[in-house]
């Protein structure tokens, strides 16, 4: 992964002396509360129900060892003990007291990490496939992008306080694990007819209150012109974006009050003035790639028999790697995923002990790295065959080996009503009890991939509009209700849920979703997947069901 | 009063004339932009300097013939967080070679001024008094800069 230079290093402490002065300012009454919203939102501090939340940024989703034992000690020593991973791909607590978050910043300085630009209305984590680098179906690694991306975003003086928030990401692989289409910017590594591999650019897609499909403004980009495409966005999006209202302030609105045609004029006209002074070299595209150079793999990996010996032996372990493990480029290795959603903790959740000992099995087992993906798991990357075994077992002692990935149970949750002041509806309870009603793992399987997304309020941070089943808290009188959608998706085909109908009140909810899965599991032909039979049949079989008695 | 300008305090000798305001006959003077284009000939024929307030909302680009007899651009926050001010002044500088002073003014904070001199703001002038020493320091908040600028 990335190593800090010297540079790097001095920047992000640089930024934690201001915000030290920042805090000061505000504590002593010297920065009025308004001032020192905008300061602290850029360096990821919110004001939330019970303490500050403070968001912690994992550039595209990669960690070291070394950075996630001390995002334990900072649990340990500064909140409750845990941490909570984000739709970004980042990390959260939510119990800092706000005097002591300047001295959290600098414990996290000392690992190369910060909370820069996090929140607030500024340029956001660039996020990425947590399967770059090692699948198969990559045309190139997206990563040394990304963080190429990520060092012209950090600080960039001109686009520090845009009409909105503003996310990128970044997918170099055939299949979209990155919601692409739903980012402000969305970036894919294509090939052209030449065999030249390139950026098709996407702008103009998002999700929160009112999801829209990102559309191509340009389908081939040479490499050398990404960030002087970038800022031509950004710039255009800086002085023509709405700043009258915060809910049309989103490029989105802008390319769709502008028309795609218009804005991709503005955006190329600002292009072709700047694109040959902001030429990325090939040295330092090379560069870059090198900081993202292969591990050393064991290529003698894939002689290990005793991986199907397991395999056969045991169910419970051929369960888990059916479902939480996943194909590698490299022969004999695998990837794992680390569920974050057992049945009984908020999903995405960590405590300080389960972040050590994951640490230690990086170490041990995956060359020392971790990933964080924008589902809330995470990845040990490059596990050897011969290994899984003894990993599974590890795994399941600290509670991280539930065989849910891509399963009902493997929600998208938010922090909900229990802890965010925006929110409406709680969401971490509903995804409890809607846990508890799917206990049997048989029948989890035999459901197979079905995405629930779940928010508790219309921002949207749990991306419910794109889940195969979303589910939406909203407040009517003074009580949780929840809308429901179906049919959404963030990855290659793209979708926005569709309303299935009233939303419905707290205690119903978790019957209502059973109910939706028992009548996908009639309607569904051989091996068709949830997505595949509400396109196929429609809304209609399931409102019957859903809405029987009212 | 003092601002900063080339990272120096220096007195500011200007003054900005409001739209319903006669304009005096001597003195460096600030107009908006709307006046600017109804009584150019008459502010050039002054023996004084005369340059422009810009708002957020101005189209620079409606100056464009005449940046060369512009000394000053003032950019006016009405309030601090309108970033639109970040890209006019960085396409004076660098689309329209702008060489004169462009100064920031009106309602921002000295925590914007390192980002505001990188898009090639070189004077700030504060209503608070306090403001010109944080702003003074501010200037050197970061050493590392990721990005090209026009400072």
């Amino acid at each position: 992964m990335y190593q800090y230079n010297k540079q790097d290093q001095i920047l992000i402490e640089e930024r934690v002396n201001e915000f030290r002065g920042q805090t000061q300012r505000f504590l002593s009454g010297e920065l009025g509360p308004d001032q020192f919203r905008a300061l602290r939102l850029m360096n990821g501090l919110y004001v939330q129900t019970h303490a500050p939340m403070l968001r912690v940024a994992v550039p595209y989703g990669l960690l070291s060892s070394k950075q996630l034992r001390k995002l334990a000690s900072v649990a340990r020593d500064y909140d409750h003990g845990y941490c909570h991973f984000t739709t970004r791909q980042n990390v959260q607590y939510n119990w800092p007291e706000l005097s002591r978050v300047p001295d959290l910043l600098a414990e996290l300085a000392t690992v190369q990490m910060h909370a820069i630009q996090t929140s607030g209305n500024c340029l956001r984590n660039t996020s990425s496939d947590h399967l770059a680098g090692i699948c198969k179906d990559e045309i190139e690694d997206p990563r040394p992008y990304c963080e190429i991306i990520r060092q012209w975003t950090t600080l960039h003086p001109e686009f520090a306080f845009l009409p909105r928030k503003f996310k990128i990401a970044v997918s170099g692989a055939t299949h979209d694990r990155a919601a692409v289409q739903f980012h402000d910017i969305g970036v894919y590594l294509v090939k052209n007819e030449a065999g030249e591999i390139g950026f098709r650019i996407l702008a103009g897609g998002g999700l929160g209150r009112t999801p829209i499909i990102g559309q191509t403004v340009r389908p081939f980009l040479e490499k050398q012109h990404l960030l002087s495409y970038l800022e031509a966005i950004l710039r255009v999006y800086n002085l023509f974006g709405r700043r009258d209202n915060k809910y049309k302030a989103r490029i989105k609105i802008l390319v769709k009050e502008t028309g795609l045609e218009k804005f991709t004029a503005m955006v190329e006209k600002e292009w072709l003035r700047i694109k040959d002074e902001m030429l990325l070299t090939n040295e330092r595209i090379e560069e870059m790639k090198a900081q993202f150079a292969p591990p050393a793999y064991d290529s003698s990996a894939c002689n290990d028999s005793s991986f199907d010996t397991h395999l056969s032996a045991d169910a419970g372990f051929a369960k888990w790697v059916k479902y939480n493990t996943v194909e590698h480029k490299i022969a004999g290795y695998r990837g794992v995923y680390l569920s974050l959603k057992a049945p009984d903790s908020p999903p995405g959740d960590m405590t300080d002990k389960q972040l050590e000992a994951v640490a230690d099995l990086a170490d041990q087992y995956s060359f020392g790295e971790i990933r964080s993906t924008h589902r809330q798991n995470l990845v040990l990357a490059d596990v050897k065959q011969a290994d899984l075994f003894t990993v599974w077992q590890q795994l399941d002692a600290i509670k991280l080996a539930t065989p849910n990935i891509g399963t009902v149970t493997d929600m998208i949750c938010c922090p909900g009503l229990d802890f965010c002041s925006l929110a409406n509806a709680g969401s971490i309870g509903v995804a409890k009890e809607i846990n508890e009603a799917l206990d049997d793992l048989d029948y989890i399987h035999d459901i197979g991939d079905i995405k629930i997304n779940m928010s508790g309020c219309m921002n949207g941070c749990a991306h419910q509009s794109v889940g195969h089943i979303g589910i939406l808290g909203v407040d009517k009188h003074g009580e949780e209700w929840y809308q429901i959608t179906l049919g959404g998706s963030s990855e290659n085909e793209a979708a926005i849920g569709e309303r299935l109908g009233p939303s419905v009140p707290k205690d119903q909810i978790t019957a209502t979703i059973t109910t939706i899965l028992d009548v996908y599991v009639k309607q569904r032909l051989e091996d068709e997947t949830f997505l595949e039979t509400v396109k196929r049949v429609g809304l209609e079989p399931f409102k019957e069901r859903v809405y029987a008695n009212h | 009063m003092q601002i900063i300008k080339d990272r120096q305090l220096v007195e500011n000798t200007w003054t900005f004339i409001t739209d319903d305001s006669p304009l005096p006959e001597i003195g460096d003077i600030t107009v908006t932009l709307a006046r600017w284009l109804a009584d150019k000939e008459q502010l050039l024929k002054r023996s004084s300097q005369a340059g422009v307030r810009l708002n957020p909302s101005d189209q620079i680009e409606q100056l464009a013939d005449d940046l060369s007899k512009i000394a000053v651009i003032e950019l006016n926050f009405p309030i601090f967080g309108d970033g639109r001010l970040f890209s006019q002044a960085r396409l004076l500088r660098s689309r329209d070679a702008y060489q004169g002073e462009i100064r920031a003014v009106g309602d921002y904070l000295p925590d914007q001024v390192f980002y505001l001199a990188r898009v090639g703001v070189n004077a700030f002038e504060f209503t608070d008094p306090n403001h010109i020493q944080e702003a003074l320091a501010a200037m050197n908040n970061f050493s590392v800069r990721y990005q090209a600028s026009t400072n």
